[in-house]
């Protein structure tokens, strides 16, 4: 992975002292409140009632083994044991104390960690495919272009106060597994009709209140004009993105006021200026960069390793967790390996301190010291012998760590809600629970096959619900918690927003309402077909009738 | 009446007076005081001629405000020694896209003066759009503060990006290092 230079370390050094300096001013009264907030939220720490919050970015989700336990120390240093796994590869601990913040980001420096711009009206981290330079159908490793893209972003000077939050993926593979249409700007690896590398340019997407898809912008971009390309986008969003309304603030909103038509001529008047300019790529640095992501020492194995493959005869539980959470590698003898942070009773993407430590063992003895996070707020191996899985799996299993439902309905996406975040509208955790608790079954969840289950605890959607097969979104309804329950959501290629089932059901029902919606689709289900290819062929209308019927209303029905 | 302000990482005392046009009111009736002044770029631009010459030898200056376009003053960058941005609210970011297009875009080189909400914690990233001239608000900062607020101009000393302080990019400005095997 990235190994920091000099002026890497040097920069993030600089930062630190930086806020340091400000943090001091700040304790000593010289700086208000206000003056002092978008600086600590830049540096990832939301101060909230209840508990603060401070969000550590782990750039397209890789982490070293030095740095999982470093997350560890942290974790027992400074927080109660644990730390949280978001659906943008950041991780979040929740009770630092503000004075504790500089010392924390110290100490992540010197495993070249940072917070940087994980909030605020700013660049925010870049994610990427978490199977980059392992999965069989990438077009191109996207990390070199995703690490290039992280040093541009860092500190620029001229968009660290956008009228609003600004994210950047990269999808790198035939099958999208970053949600690219959700970005303020997708970048699509694509050849074109010559050989060449370049960007298929996404714009104006995100979730929230208004949830809109990104649309394509730019069919090619080469290489060289990355940066270029992405500083005339974000130069035209930061003069001419809305700044009177929280809420019309996304370049979403700027990108459907002008058409994509319109916005894409003035990107491409301010990218006439700048094109070929001192910002142009250069083969030198991008070959530097990607010589960072060589692929690891990989022995040669034979493609079926005989002793893996007798132990998935012998073994019926191990052969089922291959089946859910091993996927297939680029590599002979090699597979990648989904470690599940969605066992029942623990808070989906909560993992704790002795297993952040386990995991750097694992990665360190099975992984070329490695590990990636996922958007779906599981942690990956990706590099694991086949010879190692049987070994890896039975210490996975000790460490709760290897529930094997991965892509099942209690691979939950679920965002800390009210238990944790002052911007709820109601608790997100408990629900995850009540319906991993309800559907802890193994023959039934796998019955229901392949299922995503997203959850949000309101509408800023860091549970993704718009995109879940069934997305669950908390509602404040006269200081009551209620839940609104949509279907049809897809990510993947087909991105698709979900539909509102309709009313909004209080927290006793929504398991009621899953179990519903699930006995619909397993009445009306066609051979082999997943939940939401049913929901697609039937449409919502079968799903809300049996939902709805016979509801006992407990309370009057609030519409939403 | 002298100010103290930041011009060119040193504090200094400044006399310009900034002239503000009161909502509605008619730029071309706007009392324009003697002595060295930044006017509202409405009043620049209805009333050109007649403080073209005043322009010329810098005495007079034009600001412009967050949400106006810069490219409004490109044919008058030759005649102009003075060009002032405001910051009505130090977290609008407008203000640093104007100054990177008069110094990238428009190649304007005299003096660049933020004013306004300028705030310590944001020197490093104006003076790296372009700034020169950093005018915090009037009372924000005694002179003991505003002097140590110097030193965050230097909050970053090689940054990654081009900018108007850094002709070229870190990529192209320095020999970056390359992975090593014996990396931990």
């Amino acid at each position: 992975m990235y190994q920091y230079d000099s002026y890497d370390q040097q920069t993030l050094n600089e930062r630190v002292a930086q806020f340091r300096n400000q943090t001091q001013r700040y304790l000593a009264g010289e700086l208000s409140d206000d003056e002092f907030r978008p600086l600590r939220l830049q540096n990832g720490l939301y101060l909230q009632r209840q508990a603060p919050m401070f969000r550590i970015s782990v750039p397209y989700g890789h982490l070293a083994s030095r740095q999982l336990r470093k997350l560890a120390h942290l974790a027992r240093a400074y927080d109660r044991g644990y730390a949280h796994f978001t659906t943008r590869t950041n991780v979040q601990f929740n009770w630092p104390r503000l004075e504790d913040v500089p010392e924390m980001l110290a100490e992540l420096a010197s495993v070249e960690m940072h917070a940087n711009q994980t909030s605020g009206n700013c660049i925010r981290n870049i994610t990427a495919d978490p199977f980059a330079g392992v999965a069989a159908d990438e077009i191109t490793d996207p990390r070199p272009w995703a690490e290039i893209l992280r040093q541009w972003a860092a500190y620029h000077p001229e968009f660290a106060f956008l009228p609003r939050k600004f994210k950047i993926a990269f999808n790198s593979a035939r099958e999208d597994r970053v949600v690219l249409r959700v970005y303020d700007i997708g970048l699509d690896l694509v050849r074109n009709a010559d050989g060449e590398l370049g960007f298929r340019v996404l714009a104006g997407g995100g979730l929230g209140r208004t949830p809109i898809l990104g649309e394509e912008i730019a069919p090619f971009v080469a290489w060289p004009h990355l940066i270029t390309y992405c500083e005339a986008i974000l130069r035209v969003y930061n003069r001419y993105g809305r700044r009177d309304n929280l809420w019309k603030a996304r370049i979403k909103i700027l990108v459907r006021a002008l058409g994509a038509a319109e916005f894409r001529r003035q990107v491409e008047e301010e990218w006439r200026h700048t094109k070929d300019g001192p910002d142009t790529l250069t083969v030198e640095e991008v070959e530097r960069v990607a010589a960072h992501f060589a692929p690891p020492p990989y022995e040669t194995l034979p493609a079926r390793d005989p002793g893996f493959e007798s132990l998935l005869d012998a073994d019926k539980a191990f052969a089922g967790w291959v089946r859910r959470n091993v996927r297939e590698h680029r590599r002979p003898g090699y597979a990648s390996v989904v470690l599940s942070l969605k066992k029942t009773g623990s808070a989906p993407g909560d993992i704790r301190a002795e297993q952040l430590d386990r995991i750097a063992d694992w990665a360190d003895r099975f992984s070329f010291g490695e590990a990636r996070m996922t958007h779906e707020q599981n942690l990956a191996l990706a590099d694991v012998r086949q010879a190692d899985l049987h070994a890896l799996w039975l210490e996975a299993r000790e460490a709760g760590l290897a529930t094997p439902n991965i892509g099942l309905l209690t691979d939950i996406i679920c965002c800390p809600g009210g238990d944790f975040c002052n911007l709820a509208n109601a608790r997100s955790i408990p629900v995850a629970d009540a319906i991993q608790q309800r559907f802890d079954d193994l023959d039934y969840l796998h019955d229901i096959g392949e299922i995503e289950l997203n959850i949000s605890g309101c509408m800023n959607s860091c549970g993704h619900h718009h995109v879940g097969h069934i997305g669950i979104l908390g509602v404040d309804k006269n200081d009551e918690e209620w839940y609104q329950v949509s279907i049809g959501g897809c990510q993947g290629n087909d991105t698709t927003l979900g539909k509102v089932i309709g009313p909004s059901f209080a927290r006793d029902e929504i398991v009621g309402a899953v179990e519903r919606l699930l006995d619909t689709y397993v009445a009306l289900r066609h051979e082999d077909e997943r939940f939401i290819d049913t929901v697609r062929r039937i449409g919502i209308e079968p799903f809300r009738e049996r939902v709805y019927e016979n509801r006992v209303h407990k309370r009057k029905t609030v519409h939403v | 009446m002298s100010e103290r302000i930041i011009r060119n990482g040193r504090v200094v005392e400044d006399t310009r007076q900034l002239v503000t046009l009161a909502p509605g009111a008619d730029p071309a009736e706007t009392a324009v005081p003697a002595g060295a002044v930044l006017v509202p770029l409405g009043v620049w631009r209805a009333r050109r001629d007649e403080l073209l010459e005043r322009a010329r030898s810098g005495e007079l200056g034009v600001w412009i405000d967050a949400g106006e376009d810069v490219s409004l003053l490109a044919d008058d960058l030759a005649a102009l020694r003075v060009i002032g941005v405001h910051f009505p609210r130090f977290t609008d970011g407008r203000g640093y896209s104007t100054a990177a297009l008069l110094r990238g875009r428009l190649g304007y080189s005299g003096e660049l003066r933020a004013f306004g909400e300028v705030l310590r914690d944001q020197f490093n990233y104006l003076t790296r759009c372009g700034f020169d001239v950093l005018q915090p608000r009037s009372g924000r900062y005694d002179a003991p503060a505003l002097e140590a607020a110097c030193a965050s101009i230097a909050d970053f000393t090689e940054p990654y990006q081009h900018s108007a302080s850094h002709p070229q990019p870190l990529f192209r400005r320095a020999r970056r290092g390359t992975p090593s095997p014996s990396h931990p």
